[in-house]
C-alpha cells in the first residue's frame, strides 16, 4: 500500500507540473499585455509597471519567471480580478463553498437514488420495473440539462409558485459569513429567523440539487446494474447460493459489497463531469458559485480570473480523482497491482 | 420473485426522505415576519459608485440616491416645485448671485458598523460636499479621478464662485452670474450631502477611498452590504428626520437579464421591477398579482443630422427628411405605442412646453419635391447610426433605423445602417463622424434648460455632445437669456422662441418621448414613478392581500 501511495503521488506531482505549466504560460498566451494579466491591474503606469515587472521577475527567463509564478501562487498572491479589483484568492474563496454544497448534496442525492434503483434493475431485468428504470435513466442519461433545468423553473416556479427561481437562499435573509456553506452558516448564526431561513435556503436548494443530480444518478443507476448483472453471474455467488443463503443475504454478504467497489472510482471519474455540468446549473439558477463567476469571467475577459479559476477547478477534479483511486486500492487490494 | 429485503428498504427509504423534501420545500408559500417587513426591488444593473456626486447611470442613481441620502432642497413629483430638503429656507439676492440656505439642525448621518456621528448635520458637510466637486484642493477631490460628470455638464465649477458656512446652520452660495436653472440642479440626485466628519475620519484612518464604498448619509435607509453583482442591503435608518419610512429592510437585487427579472417578479421573488421590456407589458399587466405603473419621463428620442455635413447644412434636405419619416409606424413598432409622439426635443410634461409648434407632417410626395428644389431630385446616399444599446428614449434603435430606410427609399434616398459598440459609437460621434444619428437624451431635472443646452448649445457643441454639430449664435442667444431671469414668465416666452427657433431649422426631428415603466407586485403600495429622477422607496408598504 505505501508503495501504490508513492507511485500515485509521484503521478501526481507530474501533473501538477503540467498544470501549473499551462496556468503560467496562459498569461502569455492572453491577448494583452502581461503584466496586466499577471497582476490584473487595469491601469499601469510607468513607475509602477517597472515595480510589477521586478517583482513578477519578467526581465528575468521564463524558468525563473515560472518559479516565482509558483511561489506567489503557494503564498496565495493570485493577482487581481479586471472586474472587480479585488484579490482573486479572496472571491474564490467566497465563491467556492457555493459550488461544493451544490456539487456535494447532488452527489448524495444520486446515490441515495441510483444505488437502490440499479439494484432493483439488476434483480428484475426483465420485469417491467427493471425495463422502466432502464428506460428512465437512458432518458436522465441523454436529457440536456439546460432544458432540464429551464423546464423544471417553469413549472415549479412559474406556474405552480412554489420554488423559488434563483439564488441560494431569499436575499432579505441577511446570514453572517462564516464557513460559506450555506446551511452550515444558518445553523451558526445567532439570528432570530433561523428556522425560516433554513426553510427558504431548502427552497432554493432543491431544484439546482435535482438537476445537478439527473445525470449522475442514471449513471449511477446503469453503473450499479451492469456491475450487480456482472457480479451475479460469478462462480461465488453461485456458491454461496449452493450452501443455502437466501437472496438477500448473499445480495448483501458477496454481491453489494463486491459490486459496489467499481462505484467508489466511479466517483472520481464523475466528478468532473459534475463540476462541469454544475457550471451550466449555477448559470441557470444564478447560483453564486465558481462555475458561474468562471464563465462571467470568459465572457468579460477577465483573464486572471479564467487563469485562477482553471487552476482551482483542475486542482479540485484532480485531487478528488486521485482520493478515489486511492480510496478505492484501499479497498481493493487487487487494484494495488500494475 | 421477491424483491431482496435491502433494496426495498432501500428504496422506500429513499423515496419517502425525497417526498419529504419536497412537502418541506413546497408547502405552501406563507410570509414569515423577514419577507413580510423587507422589500425587495430587483435592478437592471449593479451601482457603480456609492456617492451621486460621481455618476450619471440611472441604474446606480436609482439604488442609491433617493434611499440613502439628502439633498438641500426637493422636487416635489407631483407638479414638480420645488419644496424644502435638508434646507429649511433659502433666500436669493436681487441680482440672483447669491444664495443663502437656511440649514435644518435636527438631522443625523447614519450610525453605522463602520462611522457613528460625533455631530448632527450642519453647514460644514454642505460645504465639504460641493467643494469636493470644484476644489482641486478638496482632499478628496480626486478620489476616484476627480469626474463629477453632472456638474462638469452644467459647468458647475464655472459657475459657483465659493460656498461658505457663514455660521453653523446658514450656508451662502457665490454665483459668477445669475443662472435661473440653479436650485433645479440642486435638486438633482447628483447632489447628495455627504458627511465632513465621516471624511475627516477616512483621511485619518488613511482610507479615503472608502468614501465612495461604503457610504454615509442622512436618507430614509443605511447601507449595509453590497456584494458585488449579486446584491446592496440596507437597513431602516430608523432616526430619519423625515420619519415615516415603511420597509425595515431594503435589498436591491441585481439581475441583469429582462427574462429572468420578470420570472422572479412572477414568483414573488422581487417586489418591484425595473424597466420591464416594452413588448412584454401586456403579458405582465394581465397578471392578477402585478400592477404595472407608467410614467411621461422627461425624455426624447431624436434624429440628428450632422448639419456642419453637406448635403444637411441645407435646410430644405432636413425639412424633406423629416417628412418623409412615418412616425406613426415608429411609434407603433419601436415603442409598441407606449410613447408619446414629439413635436419638439420639449415633452409636453415640462412647464416651458410650446403647445403652439404644429404636428409634423409625412408626405413623402412634398419630401420629393423639396429635395428636387435643393438641386437633388434623384435623391442621394446617407448614413444612419443607429446606437447600439437598448435605452429609454430609444428601445431599438436599429429597429428605428431599417424603418426609416424604407421610408427614404421612397423619396429616393438611399441609407446604409451605421453601428459600432457603444464606447466606439460615442467617441466617433464626439468627432462627427456620422451623417445622422437616432439617439436621446433623458432629463436630470425639470427645468427645461436641461433640453436645450446640453444639446444644442455652441458650447455643447465643443465638448462634443451637440450630436447635430449646430451652433447658431441666434439660438444660443434666447437659451443664455432664459438663464439670467429668474422669472418664470419672461423665461417661459423665451424657450417658446427656441422650440420655434428650433422647428424652423430642423437640425434634428425630434421622434418621441418615451414612457417609462416599472412592474410593481400588487400587494405593495406607496411606490410611483418619480418623473424627475431616482425612485423613492420609502413609503413602500406590503398590505396583506
Amino acid at each position: 500500500m505505501t508503495r501504490y501511495l508513492f507511485r500515485r503521488l509521484f503521478l501526481m506531482m507530474f501533473v501538477f507540473l503540467a498544470l501549473s505549466l499551462l496556468a503560467f504560460s496562459l498569461g502569455y498566451l492572453f491577448p494583452g499585455d502581461i503584466v496586466q494579466n499577471l497582476s490584473g491591474l487595469r491601469q499601469i503606469d510607468e513607475s509602477q509597471r517597472q515595480q510589477l515587472v521586478a517583482y513578477y521577475q519578467l526581465d528575468k527567463n521564463y524558468l525563473q519567471q515560472y518559479l516565482a509564478f509558483l511561489n506567489r501562487i503557494v503564498h496565495g498572491d493570485w493577482g487581481l480580478s479586471f472586474a472587480s479589483q479585488q484579490p482573486l484568492l479572496q472571491e474564490v474563496k467566497l465563491l467556492l463553498p457555493a459550488t461544493l454544497e451544490l456539487a456535494a448534496y447532488a452527489l448524495l442525492l444520486s446515490f441515495i437514488i441510483g444505488i437502490p434503483l440499479g439494484i432493483v434493475a439488476a434483480f428484475k431485468p426483465d420485469s417491467i420495473i427493471g425495463k422502466s428504470i432502464s428506460a428512465l435513466a437512458m432518458i436522465g442519461y441523454s436529457l440536456p440539462i439546460f432544458w432540464w433545468g429551464l423546464l423544471l423553473i417553469m413549472f415549479f416556479s412559474l406556474a405552480l409558485g412554489v420554488l423559488p427561481s434563483a439564488g441560494r437562499i431569499g436575499v432579505l435573509y441577511e446570514i453572517p459569513h462564516h464557513s460559506g456553506f450555506m446551511l452550515y452558516d444558518i445553523l451558526q448564526a445567532d439570528i432570530s429567523y433561523r428556522q425560516e431561513a433554513l426553510h427558504n435556503a431548502l427552497q432554493h436548494l432543491l431544484l439546482p440539487t435535482v438537476v445537478l443530480a439527473t445525470f449522475p444518478t442514471t449513471v449511477m443507476v446503469r453503473f450499479v446494474r451492469d456491475a450487480m448483472l456482472n457480479v451475479w453471474e460469478q462462480n461465488y455467488i453461485k456458491t454461496a447460493r449452493a450452501k443455502g443463503l437466501n437472496r438477500g443475504q448473499v445480495l448483501y454478504r458477496h454481491g453489494l459489497r463486491n459490486a459496489l467497489l467499481p462505484v467508489i472510482r466511479q466517483i472520481g471519474l464523475q466528478f468532473s463531469t459534475l463540476i462541469t455540468l454544475a457550471m451550466l446549473t449555477e448559470v441557470i439558477f444564478s447560483w453564486p458559485g465558481i462555475g458561474r463567476w468562471l464563465i462571467d469571467s470568459i465572457y468579460q475577459r477577465n483573464y486572471p480570473a479564467i487563469q485562477a479559476g482553471l487552476l482551482v477547478i483542475s486542482t479540485m477534479v484532480i485531487a478528488i480523482n486521485m482520493l478515489t483511486e486511492i480510496l478505492h486500492a484501499f479497498f481493493n487490494p487487487l487494484a494495488r497491482r500494475g | 420473485m421477491k424483491l431482496p429485503d435491502n433494496g426495498t428498504r432501500a428504496l422506500v427509504f429513499s423515496s419517502a426522505m425525497l417526498s419529504i423534501l419536497l412537502l418541506l420545500a413546497s408547502c405552501k408559500p406563507y410570509l414569515p415576519e423577514t419577507a413580510r417587513s423587507g422589500l425587495v426591488y430587483c435592478s437592471e444593473g449593479s451601482p457603480e459608485s456609492f456617492n451621486p456626486q460621481r455618476v450619471t447611470s440611472g441604474t446606480t442613481i436609482d439604488i442609491i440616491s433617493q434611499q440613502l441620502y439628502d439633498r438641500l432642497v426637493d422636487i416635489n413629483p407631483a407638479n414638480g416645485n420645488i419644496i424644502p430638503g435638508l434646507a429649511t429656507d433659502w433666500q436669493v439676492s436681487a441680482d440672483g448671485t447669491r444664495y443663502q440656505f437656511t440649514l435644518r439642525q435636527d438631522v443625523e448621518f447614519h450610525t453605522t458598523r463602520y462611522f457613528s456621528p460625533g455631530r448632527n448635520f450642519n453647514a460644514e458637510d454642505v460645504v465639504f460636499t460641493f467643494n469636493r466637486i470644484t476644489s482641486t484642493e478638496h482632499p478628496f477631490h480626486f478620489q476616484g479621478g476627480g469626474v463629477y460628470p453632472y456638474f462638469q455638464s452644467v459647468d458647475w465649477a464655472g459657475l459657483v464662485k465659493q460656498v461658505q458656512a457663514t455660521d453653523q446652520h446658514t450656508v451662502v452660495f457665490e454665483l459668477q452670474r445669475p443662472d435661473s436653472s440653479f436650485l433645479s440642479n440642486l435638486t438633482t440626485d447628483f447632489a447628495a450631502i455627504l458627511s465632513a466628519e465621516y471624511g475627516q475620519k477616512l483621511l485619518a484612518a488613511g482610507e479615503p477611498g472608502q468614501m465612495d464604498r461604503l457610504p454615509i448619509g442622512t436618507g430614509p435607509f443605511r447601507f449595509r452590504e453590497y456584494q458585488k453583482d449579486i446584491l446592496v442591503r440596507m437597513y431602516r435608518n430608523n432616526d430619519y428626520w423625515r420619519g415615516d419610512t415603511q420597509p425595515e429592510q431594503l435589498v436591491f437585487d441585481i439581475v441583469p437579464n429582462n427574462a429572468r427579472r420578470m420570472a422572479k417578479l412572477f414568483t414573488h421573488e422581487c417586489d418591484i421591477v425595473s424597466y420591464p421590456r416594452v413588448a412584454e407589458l401586456e403579458l405582465i399587466a394581465a397578471r392578477p398579482d402585478v400592477t404595472v405603473q407608467e410614467s411621461t419621463s422627461m425624455n426624447v428620442g431624436f434624429w440628428a443630422f450632422n448639419t456642419q455635413k453637406p448635403p444637411f447644412d441645407q435646410l430644405a434636405v432636413r425639412q424633406a427628411l423629416a417628412m418623409a419619416i412615418n412616425r406613426a409606424a415608429i411609434l407603433q413598432a419601436v415603442y409598441y405605442g407606449q410613447a408619446t409622439p414629439a413635436y419638439g426635443i420639449l415633452p409636453p410634461t415640462s412647464w416651458a412646453y410650446n403647445d403652439g409648434l404644429p404636428a409634423p407632417l409625412y408626405s413623402p410626395a412634398k419630401a420629393r419635391a423639396l429635395l428636387a428644389e435643393a438641386g437633388y431630385p434623384n435623391g442621394f446616399t446617407m448614413d444612419i447610426w443607429a446606437m447600439p444599446v437598448q435605452r429609454l428614449y430609444n428601445p431599438n434603435a436599429l429597429k428605428m433605423a431599417e424603418l426609416m430606410q424604407a421610408d427614404l427609399a421612397q423619396i429616393g434616398v438611399k441609407a446604409n445602417i451605421v453601428s459600432y459598440e457603444w464606447n466606439s459609437f460615442r467617441q466617433k460621434l464626439g468627432n462627427f463622424e456620422h451623417d445622422s444619428v437616432l439617439i436621446g437624451w433623458a432629463a436630470d431635472n425639470p427645468d427645461p434648460d436641461n433640453f436645450f443646452r446640453p444639446l444644442l448649445s455652441c458650447a455643447a457643441r465643443d465638448s462634443g455632445s451637440n450630436r447635430a454639430n449646430w451652433c447658431d449664435p441666434a439660438f444660443d442667444d434666447i437659451i443664455s437669456q432664459a438663464l439670467l431671469t429668474a422669472n418664470q414668465q419672461q423665461r417661459r416666452a423665451l424657450y417658446l422662441a427656441a422650440q420655434q427657433y428650433l422647428h424652423q431649422k430642423q437640425p434634428l426631428v425630434a421622434i418621441a418621448h418615451s414612457q417609462r415603466f416599472q412592474a410593481i407586485s400588487s400587494s405593495v403600495t406607496g411606490v410611483s414613478i418619480n418623473p424627475y429622477g431616482g425612485i423613492a422607496l420609502q413609503h413602500a408598504k406590503r398590505v396583506e392581500p
